[in-house]
């Protein structure tokens, strides 16, 4: 019986070790599949609902005059114009802000109390739920500015509120593993402490920061609450982020839904250029596409730059 | 040609601990200087403190003097800089800059202080310092691939060719050999056996047998026990330090007893 065990004892276990092994597999294979369900989904639904508005008119028509589901049909210039200048602006807000802060917390502040009181600020920062941000930037700018001071730029301020956290920490894990041997080398060469910095730290990183801050923008560019309250929309397209309200494609999306169907006339759907019902939901998931072409875009942009300055390792 | 230093009661200090305790030596110059004994008795830390690269590490500092040629590195109006020019560094890991190719790594000390040269002269720089580093024959064909493209022996001699083109007058190397396989270790001593025409040479080893095969001078260091400061123990000709040494720490140490 004890023979017969030990011989037949580590046989048995090493079937079940195998049964587990192929368990744990599978698991692990359709966890990674049901992950990507989603994603599939909410992009195939994209695409087939928003291609149907989605042409050369609506890209390059904004909102001005249109009424209900009659023909003008109404663009989204306005909106893509109004997002791009909002979040570049919140990009040329916080990245050197984000930056600067990254690099003062790795190469200067040797964990002293100031840093140790930004890394607190900015973990709190980075919760700071995004409607928040918004009635904080219009609650500054009303401050200054008189009340009811809506803008783009005061849109992109609050979109740097959220961007700025995590532009820090995505900079500062950047710096991090930039080797210590590499900073010692650039001053074992009588290098100062800025050269230092800029041609060996942050020319090894870049390709780093750069993926960095391109994440942190596809990660505000979809923000609606803040850019609702703080830039607002209009029906022109709206070029100048100082003055009056300017659209935005998360806005857009959002006020498309929230005013429903039209009501059309029989004779209206009879036109030559009919009355369309549901002319505003055709519309809102045309601009969401349109949103996540600018974010895929922007990601294709990141890859190029990130391998066209990347270390290369042979 | 090579300068020598002079180091006068040099103590060190991480913070409140002390770690290097009143050394004295001199260093002589074009000729090989080795610092030998135990790992943590502070050599490394020692040869730091020879171009202030300790001041790297925060609450590091040290008091005494060393003088290179007369002149105290630790004077009031001596720039940091400076003394880093003059006196150069070598590694124990290889370090190339990742993103630079070998040819800019050469040239990454003279571009890296804002120096400017005409392409002929960055030329003959990178080919004198590529020579002098016994390197040019094994990469003149590819100078504008990247550093870390080449084995770990040719990376390091990449580094002391780096080291080079800044023309220093001393050359400190840290263990430059310890990450080589035993080829490249050899290039690498026939290297520094080269360079002491030119340089002074105080490389920091923890192989004996290398500190008695390539160096003129030898001090060794140890430290007496746990949190106690280490100290030199003795410094001599090499000759004289593995033949016939002075002090019995010394002894017990090259003959093994312990360490």
């Amino acid at each position: 019986m004890q023979r017969n065990g030990l011989i037949t004892s580590p046989i048995r276990s090493l079937r079940s070790r195998q049964y587990h092994d192929h368990a744990m597999t599978i698991l692990i294979y359709s966890t990674a599949c049901l992950a990507l369900l989603p994603l599939i989904a909410i992009l195939w639904s994209t695409i087939s609902h928003g291609s149907t508005r989605f042409d050369w008119y609506f890209l390059t028509h904004n909102m001005k005059g249109v009424v209900g589901g009659l023909y003008p049909y109404g663009g989204v210039l306005n909106a893509i114009l109004g997002t791009l200048l909002i979040t570049i602006t919140a990009t040329l807000i916080s990245v050197p802000i984000g930056l600067f802060t990254a690099i003062y917390m790795v190469e200067y502040a040797h964990g002293g109390v100031i840093s140790t009181m930004i890394s607190f600020l900015v973990d709190v920062m980075s919760g700071i739920p995004s409607i928040v941000a918004g009635l904080f930037a219009y609650a500054l700018f009303s401050f200054f500015f008189g009340p009811g001071c809506i803008n783009g730029f005061v849109g992109a301020v609050a979109l740097s509120i959220l961007m700025i956290p995590t532009v820090i920490r995505s900079c500062e894990q950047m710096l991090d593993i930039v080797p210590r041997d590499l900073r010692e080398a650039s001053y074992a060469l009588g290098a100062t402490k800025s050269r230092t910095i800029i041609n060996i730290v942050l020319r090894s990183s870049l390709p780093g920061i750069v993926s960095g801050v391109l994440l942190a923008i596809a990660r505000v560019i979809g923000e609606t609450a803040p850019l609702l309250i703080a830039s607002g929309s209009v029906s022109f397209t709206n070029l100048n982020l100082f003055n009056g309200r300017m659209s935005s494609l998360p806005v857009y999306v959002y006020n498309q839904y929230a005013e429903g169907m039209a009501v059309c006339s029989a004779s209206a759907r009879a036109a030559v250029h009919p009355c369309i019902p549901g002319i505003r939901m055709e519309r809102a998931w045309a601009a969401a596409l349109v949103l996540i072409l600018i974010v895929l875009f922007l990601n294709l942009i990141g890859r190029f730059i990130s391998h066209r300055f990347s270390v290369s390792h042979l | 040609m090579g300068q020598g230093l002079e180091v006068i009661n040099e103590n060190i200090y991480y913070g409140a601990f002390h770690a290097v305790e009143n050394v004295t030596m001199s260093i002589h110059k074009n000729a090989i200087t080795a610092l030998i004994g135990p790992s943590g008795c502070g050599k490394s830390t020692f040869l730091r403190t020879l171009n202030r690269m300790h001041e790297v590490t925060p609450k590091a500092y040290c008091t005494g003097e060393v003088l290179l040629d007369g002149v105290n590195l630790y004077g009031k109006d001596i720039n940091l800089v400076d003394v880093r020019r003059q006196i150069g560094m070598v590694f124990q890991k290889a370090n190339p800059f990742p993103t630079m190719s070998i040819r800019d790594n050469v040239l990454a000390g003279i571009r890296l202080n804002h120096k400017r040269l005409s392409k002929t002269e960055a030329d003959d720089l990178v080919e004198w310092a590529l020579q002098g580093a016994n390197l040019w024959n094994e990469v003149r064909d590819k100078l504008s691939s990247p550093g870390i493209a080449l084995s770990g022996g040719q990376q390091q001699r990449l580094c002391i060719a780096r080291a080079v083109a800044m023309h220093p007058s001393v050359l400190l190397m840290d263990e430059p050999t310890s990450a080589l396989d035993p080829i490249s270790t050899l290039a690498i001593e026939d290297l520094i056996t080269e360079l002491k025409k030119e340089f002074t040479i105080v490389i920091v080893t923890h192989n004996m047998q290398q500190a008695a095969r390539c160096s003129d001078y030898t001090g060794f260091f140890n430290v007496q026990g746990n949190g106690k400061p280490s100290h030199l123990v003795e410094f001599n000709q090499t000759e004289q330090l593995f033949s016939n040494p002075l002090q019995r720490e010394t002894d017990d140490y090259i003959s093994g007893h312990f360490g």
